[in-house]
């Protein structure tokens, strides 16, 4: 390990450091475009083309907004508590690899800060500290509504932190390894000679899992629970404003540009893409770079289409999605995925076609037995839900027309 | 389940190729309703004389308490309206004004009126009382600043009010010789009208048009949209 070396790392670390950040502040005005255009408004276009500086112009803004200590405040806890969130998510990225790997003289260089093995460890680490940044605040700040609202936060962030493990483990156990570049590797290749053989084939439930745990995680809507302005007084933030208070919620945009990293990582194998024969050179690099931009691009995308379409979710139903759907399908997902892969690595060929035949045998026997089942099921149901159905009631016209001929009246002029 | 999401995410997307609503309001301005309750103008006369009586019903009729109104008498040599009293201190306070049109309605002479602008705003609360030389309409074209003389008035041979409004819809041509002066003097093409139909234009004058008119800034900053 020579100064080159070091001089590399450097670099590495400036070049990912400064894709993150200006990510992030990308992020910021594309999701006000992007929201605007859903909604029909036009969003901000005041400051630069497009208003692309209104990120600049409301960080400006919020710096030298009047910032105000509340007198029971842990000082110390209360100003570290923002800067948690964007620390940990900006660490989180460290393990991500976000453009290729090129030769400079003898050495590879791969566009990637860390590369540790126990890299799938350290994002969900990672992701489980920036709870801290929110039960702190709500502790620090001295008052019971930030507390409170902490201790909501904290209680959902780590309800969608066990589905995230989950969905993180079903792939760990897929890929056989925690190292971000070796799932990467295991990645690369095609199914079938056409499809990318990236995880989202084979671990299609886990991504459901994992990306709905991150929005969750992430506290971007529909689980915007814990900024909920009009019903908690905006539960931890409470008691934060201008430059602390934009911390908070500039750590929720780089949050959520690093679940999308992830995700593409973990899920939608990274920087892979066909290269063109440019594998080593810095140009390869730079496409991988591409296709690492494209895909997380995509995901942000999504991220603000979700925020674009659905309305906030209720605590009662985020805390049962969480405990009573996620946690329990994830486990069954988490011990399939480690039947298959154990049954592939023990069985022979001809077991494994075997088994294989077995299950599918079985299924078809459990859909059959369902299909007579639903034949006979609905009739009894239909017997019942005959007199409920409200076209075949009398109408009450005609129930009051009987009720009269029956007293014998002369006959009534009902208005209907 | 999924027909839902499909039919919400869907939304979404479609809408994001759908021109945007927002008017971009300092910028772009949109043409206000012809009826719109902007703030108010004082009417004159052609001749520069103003319609304002100093009545005092605007005052009255006012349910929030905004108008202010002095009226004092007219003398042969200082004339400010026609009739015996013109209003000396006219004030509406728009912190109060509600925009309601009350006080337009009571007007007995169309003196007051509503005009298109709606920019209020000011940074100290005694800038949102108007003052009458705020209110009253610019002077008409070759108009000479109240006060007039009687003589002059006389000279000019107008009967201000009652005006055409006031004419007998079916009066003959001899009969209306009076007003063809003022008729003259607000447009000459309505000269060759018939007096019915001259009867009727200068109604929807009256309601369309007539405190439009006179102000030539204020509707130049309406059109500058
Ligand atoms: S518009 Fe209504 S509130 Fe305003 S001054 Fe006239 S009567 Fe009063
Ligand atoms: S504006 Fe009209 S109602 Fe008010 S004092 Fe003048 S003439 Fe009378």
């Amino acid at each position: 390990m020579d100064l080159t070396d070091v001089l590399i790392a450097l670099l590495v670390v400036l070049a990912g450091f400064g894709l993150w950040l200006t990510g992030t502040a990308l992020t910021i005005w594309g999701e006000r475009r992007v929201v605007a255009k859903m909604q029909t408004r036009i969003g901000p276009n005041r400051v630069g083309p497009l208003g692309i500086l209104q990120t600049l112009a409301d960080g400006i803004k919020l710096f030298f907004k009047e910032d105000i200590t509340p007198e029971a405040a842990d000082k110390f806890t209360y100003y570290v508590a923002p800067m948690l969130s964007a620390v940990v998510a900006m660490l989180t990225f460290a393990v991500i690899p976000f453009g290729g790997t090129f030769e400079v003289g003898d050495r590879e260089v791969t566009m990637q800060i860390w590369d540790p093995e126990i890299g799938l460890l350290w994002v969900l680490a990672m992701s489980s500290l920036s709870v801290y940044g929110i039960a702190l605040g709500g502790w620090a700040s001295g008052s019971k509504y930030p507390l409170l609202g902490g201790v909501r936060s904290s209680a959902q962030m780590i309800s969608y932190e066990l589905a995230m493990g989950l969905g993180l483990a079903a792939v760990f156990i897929w890929t056989g390894t925690l190292q971000v570049s070796e799932i990467v590797e295991a990645q690369s290749g095609t199914f079938f000679g056409f499809l990318p053989a990236w995880n989202i084939g084979p671990q299609i439930f886990a991504f459901v899992l994992f990306f709905v745990a991150a929005v969750a995680e992430t506290q971007r809507p529909p689980f915007d629970l814990p900024e909920a302005e009009g019903e908690l007084v905006a539960g931890f933030v409470t008691e934060y404003s201008g430059a602390k208070f934009a911390m908070f919620f500039l750590g929720e945009f780089m949050q959520m540009v690093t679940m999308s990293a992830v995700t593409v990582t973990v899920f939608f194998g990274g920087p892979n893409g066909p290269l063109f024969g440019l594998e080593g050179t810095l140009l390869g690099a730079l496409l991988a770079h591409f296709y690492f931009l494209i895909k997380t691009v995509a995901f942000v995308f999504v991220f603000i289409w979700l925020r674009g379409t659905l309305p906030r979710f209720t605590y009662n139903r985020l805390m049962d999605l969480g405990w009573k759907v996620f946690l329990p399908l994830g486990l069954l997902w988490v011990m399939l995925t480690a039947a298959i892969v154990v049954a592939q690595e023990t069985l022979a060929q001809d077991e494994l076609l075997f088994g294989i035949g077995v299950v599918l045998a079985v299924l078809i026997a459990l859909l059959l037995v369902s299909m007579l089942f639903e034949r006979r099921g609905p009739e009894p149901e239909d017997e019942d839900a005959e007199p409920t159905d409200q076209s075949a009631l009398p109408s009450a016209a005609e129930t009051a027309r009987e009720a009269a001929e029956r007293r014998g009246a002369k006959q009534i002029e009902v208005d209907v | 389940m999924f027909n839902a999401l499909r039919k919400g995410f869907g939304l979404t997307a479609k809408t994001m190729f759908r021109p945007a609503v927002t008017t971009e309001y300092p910028d772009v301005k949109r043409q206000v309703q012809p009826r719109f309750h902007g703030r108010h103008v004082l009417n004159r006369y052609p001749d520069g004389l103003e319609k304002c009586i100093g009545c005092e019903l605007c005052a009255w009729a006012c349910p929030a308490d905004a108008i202010w109104v002095e009226g004092a008498d007219n003398t042969p040599g200082a004339r400010y309206s026609p009739g015996e009293r013109y209003g000396a201190i006219y004030q509406i306070n728009y912190l109060r004004c509600i925009f309601c049109g009350l006080c337009i309605e009571a007007c007995p002479t169309r003196s007051l009126t509503m005009t298109h602008e709606y920019e209020l705003s000011a940074d100290r609360r005694e800038d949102l009382i108007f003052t009458k030389d705020q209110l009253l309409a610019p002077l008409p074209e070759g108009a000479k600043p109240p006060p007039h003389t009687d003589e002059e008035v006389r000279a000019r041979g107008i009967t201000y009010y009652p005006g055409a409004q006031s004419q007998d819809p079916l009066a003959t041509k001899e009969h209306s010789e009076e007003t063809a002066a003022h008729r003259a003097m607000l447009d000459p093409a309505l000269m060759q009208l018939s007096d019915v139909e001259y009867n009727h234009v200068e109604r929807d004058r009256n309601i369309w048009t007539e405190y439009e008119e006179p102000q030539g800034e204020l509707s130049d900053s309406e059109e500058g949209s």
